[in-house]
């Protein structure tokens, strides 16, 4: 703590040149903090889901259906509490920039297999019984201002109705919420009653389920019984893939692309223009400073103890632009209107930043460092 | 030639058969022969002799900053030429103070924070270090400036700084290179005669380079040299 003046002091020996170096820091920060939220919500989207859930699938592909009599062939393997089936509808809402998944499900099994939702009672019941009906998380709800008893029109890009449109109307019968603020933060999507959907849809594709969803008795038994399902349909015409819930989400993003990657692929070229960057910086404030380093160690200041005094300065100059541009990433996605995807400055990103500035400091730092340590008062003072 | 004090005082700088040699390109270039010098201590020293007569080197050499290829080097009982790297800078913050032409304060730092540098490695809190380096200003009558930066400073002014801050750790021994030759006669003299009252009546070694004889004449011993070795010795 002695040292800070000294370092503070060395750091700010020419204003403009580390106020600019600190402004593109902090914008890089600033760009690598929203990138990692975006990869940090396509991670964690998914990091919560249970292991208690298996997802049955073709297992040529998700897109391929599979039929409806398999549901009671899953629902007698042992280990698996109950099943459900589940149809992604990919219906838009106005417009095609409106979007939020929708799926067409039994009612009556929903909440058996997520006990997470939380819901009234009679919304439960009207749910289970109104052939047109819908529910929808309260976090949608909120963000279009639907409630009970509108009529929503969703134009499905996936399935055509018998009458050959692709409009489907549907009756918001009830609102749920999450059993806690994780799943609550989930509320963004809409459950159908597969009533009317199987029966709207052109009769070739009816009586198909997307996929299956078993709930299990025991997550321990995951693996065991996904085995159990996968064996139980091989060599048939409609061989599944099982697997747990996470797996499933993650190779459902997956299908647009590896988004971690891209995210990690843009942050690395970031990375490395601001490294070219502050190295530069760096080097230059360290290669003015030879005279004043060779003084340091005249005065007892040892190598090593100059060599940490260049790595401190490195340190301090990174640490104030990240700081800056990740404050300026947390504002900005905690400002975020509802209808954006749930962007969140949070541990991981503040960790992956936190990792960044570390490695910044270290790679643009210990190139000068080392040569402070190395030079020879007599050969510095001598200007040689 | 050689300059030794008489059996009976211990020197605090004693020097045997001291070599110096750069090695240059192919070129080995030996540029101290052999010098043997005794510095008692409490003793004002001017080395003085034509450019590359080595005299810069012996001082750094007696300073601590440079190790010699061969003889002995003993500075306050102690034999620094073989010590390592960290030794010697923990010897040269407990027993040397430096001053330099070009004064070499840090310029981003005010007067007061640059006579506190060297009392950073030791254990003094800020408010000691404060008070440490406040007398040390009062001493070189500056402490009127002790918020000024080096460039709010006069070339004296800077120069008495740069003594403050050799003094504030109470070293033994001063080594000076040149340490008025960036100043006008005026400022020399003032500096010269604090320097004379620090050898006087604080009792500090003091080691000057200087080219100007009239410098040269505030020392009590002044010692040539020529081409690498002692040539000539004047006592006041």
């Amino acid at each position: 703590m002695k040292y800070f003046q000294l370092i503070w002091t060395a750091l700010f020996r020419k204003k403009l040149r580390t106020v600019f170096t600190v402004l593109s820091l902090s914008a890089a920060f600033l760009l690598l903090g929203l990138l990692q939220a975006v990869n940090s919500l396509f991670a964690g989207s998914v990091e919560f889901l249970g292991a208690d859930r298996l997802i049955v699938q073709a297992r040529t592909s998700f897109t391929q259906p599979l039929p409806m009599r398999m549901m009671p062939q899953i629902e007698t393997i042992p280990g698996v509490a109950r099943v459900n089936h589940s149809q992604f509808f990919g219906g838009q809402y106005q417009d095609s920039r409106q979007q939020f998944p929708q799926f067409a499900v039994n009612p009556q099994r929903l909440f058996d297999t997520y006990p997470e939702w939380v819901i009234d009672k009679d919304q439960r019941a009207n749910f289970i019984s109104t052939q047109d009906g819908a529910i929808v998380g309260r976090e949608l709800a909120n963000s279009f201002g639907w409630k009970v008893g509108d009529i929503v029109p969703l134009n499905s890009f996936i399935w055509v109705k018998s009458d050959g449109s692709r409009l489907w109307e549907w009756r918001i019968v009830g609102i749920f919420d999450g059993k806690n603020q994780e799943w609550q933060d989930r509320t963004q999507l809409m459950y159908l009653n597969y009533g009317q959907f199987d029966e709207g849809r052109s009769p070739g594709a009816r009586g198909l389920a997307g996929v299956f969803v078993a709930r299990l008795k025991s997550p321990e038994d995951s693996q065991r019984v996904a085995a159990l399902i996968d064996s139980k349909f091989e060599n048939s015409v409609d061989e599944t893939k099982t697997q747990n819930e996470q797996e499933f989400q993650l190779g459902f993003i997956k299908q647009f692309g590896d988004i971690g990657f891209m995210m990690n692929l843009i942050s690395g070229a970031v990375i490395f223009t601001i490294l070219i960057l502050t190295g530069y910086t760096m080097s230059q404030a360290v290669r003015e400073r030879i005279p004043e380093l060779a003084v340091l160690k005249c005065l007892g200041f040892t190598d090593n103890r100059v060599l940490w005094l260049v790595l401190a300065e490195s340190l301090l100059l990174c640490l104030i632009g990240a700081a800056i541009g990740m404050g300026l990433s947390a504002m900005l996605t905690g400002a975020l209107p509802p209808n954006f995807p749930p962007l969140r400055t949070d541990q991981r990103v503040w960790l992956f930043a936190g990792c960044t500035v570390l490695g910044l400091a270290l790679a643009v730092g210990l190139p000068p460092a080392l040569r402070a340590k190395r030079l020879k008062i007599v050969d510095a003072l001598a200007g040689r | 030639m050689n300059t030794s004090v008489s059996a009976e005082q211990q020197p605090l700088v004693e020097i045997r058969a001291l070599t110096k040699a750069y090695v240059r390109g192919k070129q080995v270039v030996e540029v101290l022969h052999g010098i043997n010098l005794d510095i008692p201590d409490g003793d004002f020293v001017a080395l003085m002799g034509p450019s590359g007569s080595g005299k810069t080197t012996l001082l750094n050499l007696i300073g601590g900053l440079d190790s010699p290829t061969g003889g002995l080097l003993k500075v306050n009982g102690q034999r620094i030429d073989e010590f390592g790297s960290d030794r010697l800078a923990a010897w040269r913050a407990s027993t040397v103070g430096f001053i330099f032409q070009s004064y070499n304060l840090m310029p981003v730092l005010s007067a007061q924070k640059n006579v506190e540098l060297p009392l950073l490695l030791t254990d003094l809190n800020a408010r000691e270090r404060a008070r440490h380096a406040d007398i040390a200003l009062q001493l070189v009558g500056l402490a009127d400036r002790a918020r000024h930066k080096p460039n709010e400073l006069s070339g004296g002014q800077q120069q008495r700084v740069a003594i403050a801050r050799a003094l504030v750790s109470d070293p033994k021994l001063l080594i000076c290179d040149e340490p008025t030759g960036d100043l006008d006669r005026k400022m020399a003299d003032e500096v010269l005669t604090l320097m004379q009252q620090l050898n006087g009546d604080y009792g500090k070694t003091i080691i000057m380079v200087t080219h100007d004889p009239k410098a040269a004449e505030f020392a009590r011993r002044v010692v040539h040299l020529d081409k690498g070795v002692l040539v000539d010795e004047t006592t006041r």
